[in-house]
């Protein structure tokens, strides 16, 4: 006995047969793809977000908040602080002899987004002369650094994609003061490209900050030389602070946007998984019940209940693969490189691109298969113990 | 002539709810190697039953049920489609071809139960294919056929991997006299020039004239009736 062939022939009938339910199955195929596609949609969100995050921060660099606090925005340093970090072990001195160390503030101003014409929140970061050095990806591609002690910004290009009127040469108003444009910086693929920077002085005496500062980013002479920092950093009496590595901060706040993503995306991709469950799985019994005779001829010839089975299951499987196929299509077309923007950490926008990417494809796809293979299962199973009766084949 | 089938003291009850009924309650019968025989009978009375005992579709509750020789009635479910695949040609009233395949792919599949190389099949299918006269409509799908033709392709079907042994569930019972009398023609040429032994279930009397002889089916035991 072949069962191979015997199963291989069963399969076909099986697939040549879905034209005759063919509504049915298209509806299956669709539910099938809406769910890959807004799975993929969600996940493809959310690696683009993580991508951005994690290649924002560097090894090498050491950032530093006041202790118990997680961003940047609820921290707080005094200027003695930024000062004895500069002395701290293993910290990188720079061309003009001194560390290589910039305390900044993080402000939050509002401005319009091009997209929606609705306010959104943005980051106004004050950064001092070491700003550009502490961030080896970003550089001005227009204009020029902002000078000391002036009333300059510069915008990051993700920034100007996604809000109105900061073309270089503009002003801007944020409360009481005006801002001139000077300049455009590039930092690709990180949160800072999300930014507006100005001098730290200014923005300290704007926002009536005195001369404290929320975070210090240091330079470290290599990322083996961090442990001794955060030891001083936490252990000198006048510190007390909280060091750890830019990239093992930006790398938890992707832990965190990622579990916002999973306790929404999975839940929903999973609850319309559900109901495309119930379709396939009335869509299989109904191809069963309508091949009943079919079946039953073919046991009574002699084909196996195994056969029966498998073309069932086969055919749920088929089904699930042509809608994950047009789902993973309508997302990839959609969605794919499109650039978002998402509140990132402190209620400010970050700019990201949509990246879908093998490993969620892999997911979704995933997905898609085991509503096919649950789908197949119970209506394959049927049709295996569909007796060989001539009365049934009649 | 040695029996091709023996039926020894058969039982066959159904389950209606709680209580059982009894189609069969010691049914004895033998059917001689080379026969053509008819089973007429009420509706009702057990004929398509018997059919599905007699060609290992269903199980006795009781007795023994011997092919050529061979035991059958304790085979196992697998060994049971071994067996029919090799030794039964199943025909139906609704001639049960499966819609999406030619008629030489629907005459094929019980070939698709052997080792046979795909060359091998197609001659087969070509042969027996000839036998009922189509060969011609080999690549028609079933609902391009007529009733008549798509009982052919089924008859082809039965015999393509040639049993000894083909049973009849009222073969005509969906066709026009004439197109009848020919499926009964082509019948009767299985069994006289090829030698197959058939048992057919039929309503119709005219159609059991061509059978070699004729059993009557009542309440669960036969009388013969002779043309
Ligand atoms: N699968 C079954 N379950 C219960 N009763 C059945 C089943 N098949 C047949 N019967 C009953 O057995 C009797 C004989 O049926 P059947 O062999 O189909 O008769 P016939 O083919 O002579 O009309 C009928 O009373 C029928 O209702
Ligand atoms: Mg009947």
């Amino acid at each position: 006995m072949s069962l191979m062939s015997q199963t291989r022939s069963v399969i076909a009938m099986n697939v040549r047969s879905i034209p005759q339910r063919l509504w049915m199955s298209l509806a299956t195929v669709v539910s099938i793809a809406l769910v890959v596609a807004v799975l993929l949609g969600f996940l493809s969100l959310a690696n683009g977000f993580n991508q951005t995050l994690k290649g924002s921060g560097a090894p090498d660099v050491a950032i530093v908040l006041r202790e118990g606090s997680e961003a940047e925005l609820n921290s707080t340093l005094s200027r003695e602080q930024v000062d004895l970090l500069g002395r701290g072990p293993g910290v990188k001195i720079g061309a003009d002899g001194r560390p290589i160390v910039s305390g900044e503030l993080l402000m939050v101003v509002d401005g319009i987004k091009k997209s929606s014409r609705t306010k959104a929140n943005m980051p106004l970061r004050g950064v001092g002369a070491n700003g550009l050095l502490v961030r080896k990806q970003a550089k001005i591609s227009q204009g020029r650094m902002f000078s000391p002690g002036s009333n300059e910004i510069v915008v990051g290009a993700g920034l100007l994609r996604e809000f109105e009127g900061f073309e270089l040469g503009k002003s801007v108003r944020f409360g009481a003061q005006t801002w001139r444009v000077v300049g455009v910086f590039e930092a690709p693929g990180t949160v800072f490209e999300s930014e507006l920077w100005a001098d730290a002085p200014v923005v300290q005496s704007l926002f009536k900050r005195g001369t404290s500062f929320q975070t210090a980013r240091v330079v470290l002479t290599s990322p083996t030389a961090l442990p001794a920092f955060v030891a001083y950093a936490k252990s000198e009496p006048r510190l007390q602070l909280s060091a750890q590595s830019e990239l093992d901060y930006y790398a938890a706040q992707a832990e965190r946007s990622g579990l916002l993503i999973r306790y929404f995306g999975w839940p929903l991709g999973i609850i319309m998984a559900i109901g495309a469950l119930a379709g396939a799985l009335n869509t299989m019994y109904a191809s069963v019940s309508s091949r009943a005779a079919e079946i039953a001829t073919l046991r009574v010839i002699g084909f196996s209940g195994f056969s029966a089975f498998m073309g069932t299951m086969v055919e749920a499987l088929v089904l699930s693969a042509i809608g994950a196929l047009l789902g993973v299509t309508i997302c990839a077309i959609g969605f794919n490189g499109l650039s978002a923007s998402t509140l990132g950490a402190g209620f400010t926008q970050v700019a990201f691109r949509v990246q879908i990417g093998p490993e969620i494809i892999g997911q979704a796809v995933t997905l898609a298969l085991i509503i096919g293979l649950v789908g197949g299962i119970f209506p394959g199973w049927r049709a295996a113990r569909q007796k060989p009766l001539l009365a049934l084949a009649a | 002539m040695s029996a091709l089938i023996q039926l020894n003291n058969v039982t066959k009850n159904y389950r209606r709810g709680k209580e059982g009924i009894a189609i069969f309650d010691g049914l004895t019968m033998s059917i001689e190697k080379g026969d053509f025989v008819a089973i007429m009978g009420p509706s009702g009375s057990g004929k398509t039953t018997l059919l599905n005992l007699l060609g290992g579709t269903d199980r006795c509750d009781g007795g023994q049920i011997i092919f050529d020789g061979e035991r059958i009635d304790g085979y196992s479910e697998g060994q049971l489609a071994a067996w029919r695949a090799r030794s039964v040609g199943f025909i139906f009233q609704f001639y049960n071809l499966m819609p999406v395949l030619t008629a030489a792919q629907n005459v094929e599949l019980p070939l698709m139960l052997t080792k046979l190389p795909a060359k091998k099949r197609r001659d087969n299918v070509a042969t027996a294919l000839k036998i009922v006269e189509l060969s011609d409509r080999a690549k028609h799908k079933p609902k391009e056929l007529s009733g008549g033709q798509q009982q052919r392709v089924a008859i082809a079907r039965a015999i393509v991997s040639d049993p000894k042994l083909l049973l009849c569930d009222e073969p005509t019972g969906d066709l026009d006299r004439n197109t009848a009398n020919d499926i009964l023609r082509t019948l009767q040429q299985l069994n006289r020039e090829l030698g197959k032994t058939i048992i057919m279930v039929t309503h119709d009397p005219e159609a059991a004239r061509f059978a070699n002889r004729t059993l009557h089916l009542d309440k669960g035991s036969f009388a013969e009736v002779t043309a």
